[in-house]
């Protein structure tokens, strides 16, 4: 399924002296199962709590302790493997990775290696302006995160802190599909953007929930593959891009002086934006993985397994097709709307009982740019969802124009308030009662003869007169309407 | 009162029913015993107050009438099974004096059923050894000793200290476990008892893992129907083991005196080994015609792949020790010996904390685990296992149970096999395919050698068939009439 032939769009090439280039991207996303407990243990999970809180006794590997596997993890790692429409192995196991490491107390991470839980898949991924590329999934796999090892607290020692230890992880892995950082980072957003759907995981990048190593090889345009580097732990957007584009670089001025890139495990420094070496192959662990003695494999059944899939919500590439065939909105819009859970619910209760590209329009257009500009969360919208629903009402019922509409959504912003009432209140509503309408076009007309003259010479001048009503009517007359009599009185 | 450490589990339960003594008696007795007893070296810990204060208490129940199926029987418990507010060692000094927070499964079954308990007994470090020498407390000494001679014999391992303990009245009974044979030899060379019960019978939680798709728990004991008894009180399932088996305990105690008629009885050919000693070969004929006498009909079967068992074993087992054994790094608990930096840290408090045996076994575990070997040892060894598993299944087509010597040798003196691992992992030749194949059997004491040594047949049975093995281990013992003991010189 590895698309090596694929080359990249040109205008992701490196160009330097000696040619082309193009970068060669794989991810191994770390994803943290969204579950309260850990992944063999009891322990809760609780981001942020005290040191060495949330810990039992066999996360601190105690003698005679026993892992007993989290059923509900596994299900976690089946929606996902099912979101990314990969094969889901009935059949799974968990080995151990054996290295020692004071964060590890076990002296082994509970891993799969020989049988991952989720086997190979295929993800459609949106790229700007229309285009998708498609990324192969090669494995998801569960396993168990390590701690977390202090080491600036003292001069002297290692302080160890073992609440992440244990907890539970998907790591998936990609086919090396991606030839740019803007693909990769679009990749990274879309299984984002699926695990929240599917609340497999909540994404939170910041608080590492959500990491990625990169393996990064670069070669001539279409020719053999290079040696990769894979750099490890990037947990934003922005430094998994930067990371790559570093390192894409580095390897092509070591190539370009006649050197060798070295396989090698880096680090990004966040601080540089550079990435330096970590291990070198030499230096590289053997884990010696066997199967984990202390667990089961993993037995799944057809009837569980159809019970889990037909429980699944609707996801982004459905929810898109729907969008696009139901709603009969643009396929760029749609994607915008369904890039993430929240977006999408917002987005069908707006347009609930209402014109639906409408509601997409007035979304994109307006609330999308504002909570934008003032940078505030859909979640956190002073504008429901059901008030924008009520403005979109009014618009389609022509009880307020688009441009009083912005004035309501300010006004709703600033004070709150319910839509209607606000234009109840405030006067705002359309006027709609041609007779009012002609009366004030006739005003107007009366008013400024040389104006009237000139629109029957020049049609084109007709949107004057509109500017003169509109200003008249403080934005309420229904531009249709004069429009149509404006044409009325002075075309026809 | 002196000869109260030499009734069985049975008849001490008897005893206090009919209040002939109570159980603060009976413990104090087996105290005493213990106390007298430091040459056999087989209690590292006497937890003196707290048997005292259980022994009372059961007292108590009993006066009320409330009584568990141990209630008031003092055992001793194998320093592999964490022991809450007791240090635990696993007979290693890389344990230092942790001392757990908590109670492995088997031992809290044990208390919820009323006994008592005396202390920790030595074993070899992390059950790894056929002669308890490899213990960081010194070598067990078995209480028996070749006739006329004062050589210090091995009690076999790793669980020695169980097996010297009760065969010189120490306990009642004691907690044992077995990888390969840990508790069948013991037992075989110290005219005891001893049971291996089918893999997943027992929980293993809380007990120090050695290879933890090969170690059971199972009891020593001084008869079969004292290891039925005691077994029914270990055994069940335990959610916090993924590997223990959901089902039911049977009433193992009612199944020692059931009747054998028309049972078949397999004996494989492979186990009949160079250089097996005349006497085991006698006895095991000896065990076919008694069993015949209850009714019984011998079959020659035939387990091709026997000969790979051992080498098998000794690959898997150490693989996953090798991994288990991880945990004892020096940050946690246990001993830590700083060097200059990390690594440092590691191989000093490792090197220093593991003794020959245990660093031995990590070596070939982590050899045959690694980049390069690890299809052409530990997968070539799994299939073996699957290949032995299968040759069981089909013999036990054919038959109900196997009979086979327990150990190819009588104890031998303290040292004299020291210098030769292979030669010591001979031991294990007849009982480490029941542990590849997760297979229940049992050694009872049969005859004694011409130098008066004890001497054990095992009967090996189908999986979670414990209660065949105790029918067919009660008939040998109703045979074999065994009551010999060794003479106290301790």
């Amino acid at each position: 399924m590895f698309t090596a032939e694929r080359v990249a769009d040109k205008s992701d090439w490196i160009t330097t002296d000696t040619g082309d280039w193009e970068i060669i991207i794989g991810l191994e996303i770390h994803a943290q199962v969204a579950s309260e407990a850990k992944l063999f243990s009891g322990a809760p999970t609780q981001y942020g709590a005290e040191p060495n809180t949330q810990v039992t006794l066999v996360d601190a590997a105690m003698p005679g302790m026993l892992p007993v596997l989290n059923e509900y993890c596994v299900e976690q790692a089946v929606r996902t493997g099912m979101g990314m429409k990969a094969q889901i192995n009935s059949f799974s196991r968990f080995d151990r990775k054996n290295y020692f490491y004071p964060d590890l107390p076990q002296g082994y991470q509970i891993s799969q290696l020989y049988h991952p839980i989720v086997g190979e898949g295929k993800m459609l991924v949106e790229l700007d302006e229309g285009e998708s590329i498609t990324v192969g999934i090669e494995r998801l796999h569960l396993e168990q995160d390590a701690g977390k090892s202090i080491h600036d607290l003292d001069p002297n020692s290692t302080y160890v802190d073992l609440n992440r230890c244990g907890v539970a992880l998907m790591e998936i892995v990609s086919k090396p599909d991606m030839r740019s950082s803007r693909e990769a980072a679009a990749y990274v957003r879309k299984l984002r953007a699926l695990v929240r759907y599917l609340g497999t995981c909540d994404g939170d990048m910041e608080k590492g929930n959500l990491r990625a190593d990169v393996n990064v090889s670069v070669r001539r345009p279409g020719g053999e593959l290079g040696t990769r580097c894979e750099i490890k732990n990037l947990n934003s957007m922005r430094f998994i891009q930067q990371a790559i584009e570093y390192e894409a670089r580095r390897q092509i001025e070591i190539l370009e002086n006649g050197g060798e890139i070295d396989q090698e495990t880096r680090l990004y420094n966040t601080d540089t934006g550079e990435t330096r070496t970590m291990r070198s192959k030499e230096d590289a662990h053997d884990y010696r993985y066997f199967p984990d003695p202390d667990l089961l494999p993993v037995k799944l059944s057809e009837q569980w397994l159809a019970a889990i899939k037909a429980d699944l919500p609707e996801l982004p590439d459905e929810k898109k097709a729907r969008f696009v065939s139901d709603y009969g909105l643009s396929d760029y819009d749609a994607s915008v709307l369904v890039s993430d859970r929240e977006k999408a619910a917002y987005y069908e209760e707006v347009a609930e009982g209402n014109d639906k590209k409408l509601a997409a329009n007035w979304l994109l257009n307006e609330v999308f740019g504002k909570l934008n500009k003032e940078n505030v969360d859909i979640l956190d919208s002073p504008v429901s969802a059901v008030a924008n629903r009520a403005i979109v009402g009014m618009i389609s019922d022509k009880t307020i124009s688009g441009k009083i509409a912005k004035q309501v959504f300010e006004i709703c912003w600033e004070d709150g308030g319910d839509p209607a009432g606000i234009v109840e209140e405030r006067g705002l509503k359309q006027v709609t009662d041609t007779g009012a309408i002609e009366a004030m076009i006739d005003e107007i007309i009366t008013a400024n003869p040389d104006q009237a003259a000139k629109v029957r010479d020049k049609p084109k001048t007709l949107g004057w007169f509109v500017g003169q009503v509109m200003q008249v009517s403080k934005g309420k007359a229904n531009p249709q309407a004069v429009n149509e009599i404006l044409r009325k009185k002075l075309l026809d | 009162m002196s000869t109260l450490n030499e009734l069985t589990l049975a008849g001490a339960i008897s005893g206090m029913k009919n209040k002939d003594f109570s159980s603060r008696e009976l413990t104090q007795t087996h105290l005493d015993a213990i106390a007298d007893a430091d040459a056999l070296n087989a209690f590292l810990v006497t937890t003196k107050e707290a048997a005292l204060n259980m022994a009372d208490a059961s007292d108590v129940r009993r006066a009320r009438g409330d009584v568990g199926p141990l209630d008031g029987i003092p055992l001793g418990i194998k320093d592999l099974f964490c022991t809450k507010g007791t240090r635990t060692t696993a007979g290693s000094k890389i344990l230092g004096e942790f001392t757990p927070t908590y109670e492995s499964t088997v031992s809290a079954n044990l208390w919820r059923d009323g006994a008592v308990m005396l202390g920790k007994l030595n074993m070899d470090e992390f059950a790894m050894g056929s002669s308890n020498e490899n213990s960081a407390f010194g070598p067990v000494v078995n209480p028996w000793r070749a006739k006329g001679k004062t050589q210090k014999l091995v009690p076999g391992g790793s669980s020695g200290g169980s097996a010297a303990a009760v065969t010189a009245g120490l306990c009642l009974g004691a907690t044992a476990t077995d990888t390969g044979g840990s508790i069948r030899q013991p037992a075989s060379f110290t005219g005891t008892v001893g049971i291996k019960p089918t893999y997943g019978r027992c929980s293993r939680w809380g007990i120090v893992a050695f290879a933890s798709s090969l170690d059971q728990a199972g009891p020593i004991t001084r008869t079969v129907k004292d290891a039925a008894i005691m077994l029914g009180s270990m055994a069940g399932y335990d959610p916090k083991d993924s590997t223990s088996i959901k089902a039911e305990v049977p009433d193992f105690a009612a199944s020692c005196t059931r009747s054998l008629k028309g049972l078949r009885i397999g004996v494989p050919k492979e186990y009949r080994v160079e250089g097996m000693p005349a006497e085991i070969e006698k006895l095991w004929a000896d065990g076919m015609n008694w069993l015949r006498a209850e009714g019984c009909e011998i079959v020659d079967v035939s387990l091709p792949h026997t000969k790979y068992a051992l080498p098998a074993y000794y690959i898997i087992a150490p693989a996953e020790a090798s991994s288990n054994l991880a945990r004892y790094d020096g940050m946690r608990y246990g001993v830590r010996v700083d060097g200059t930096d990390l690594t440092e840290t590691y191989e000093k408090s490792r090197g220093q904390g593991f003794g020959e045996e245990v660093r031995r076994r990590i070596m070939i575990g982590a050899y045959v685990l690694s980049a390069g070997f690890y299809d052409a040892y530990y997968i070539r060894a799994q299939k073996v296992r699957a290949r032995i598993a299968e040759d069981f299944k089909n013999v036990f087509e054919r038959c109900d149970a196997l009979l086979t010597p327990t150990a190819p040798s009588a104890a031998f003196g303290i040292g004299s096999r020291l210098n030769d691992p292979v030669q010591m992992y001979l031991n294990d030749i007849f009982t480490v395919t029941a542990n590849l194949a997760g297979l229940p059997g049992i050694s009872v004491p049969a005859a004694l050698d011409s130098s008066g040594l004890p001497l054990g047949l095992q009967v090996i049975g189908k999986a979670l068939d414990e209660e065949t093995c105790f029918a067919i281990g009660g008939a040998l013992e109703r045979a074999a009439d065994f009551n010999a003991k060794p003479d106290k010189w301790w």
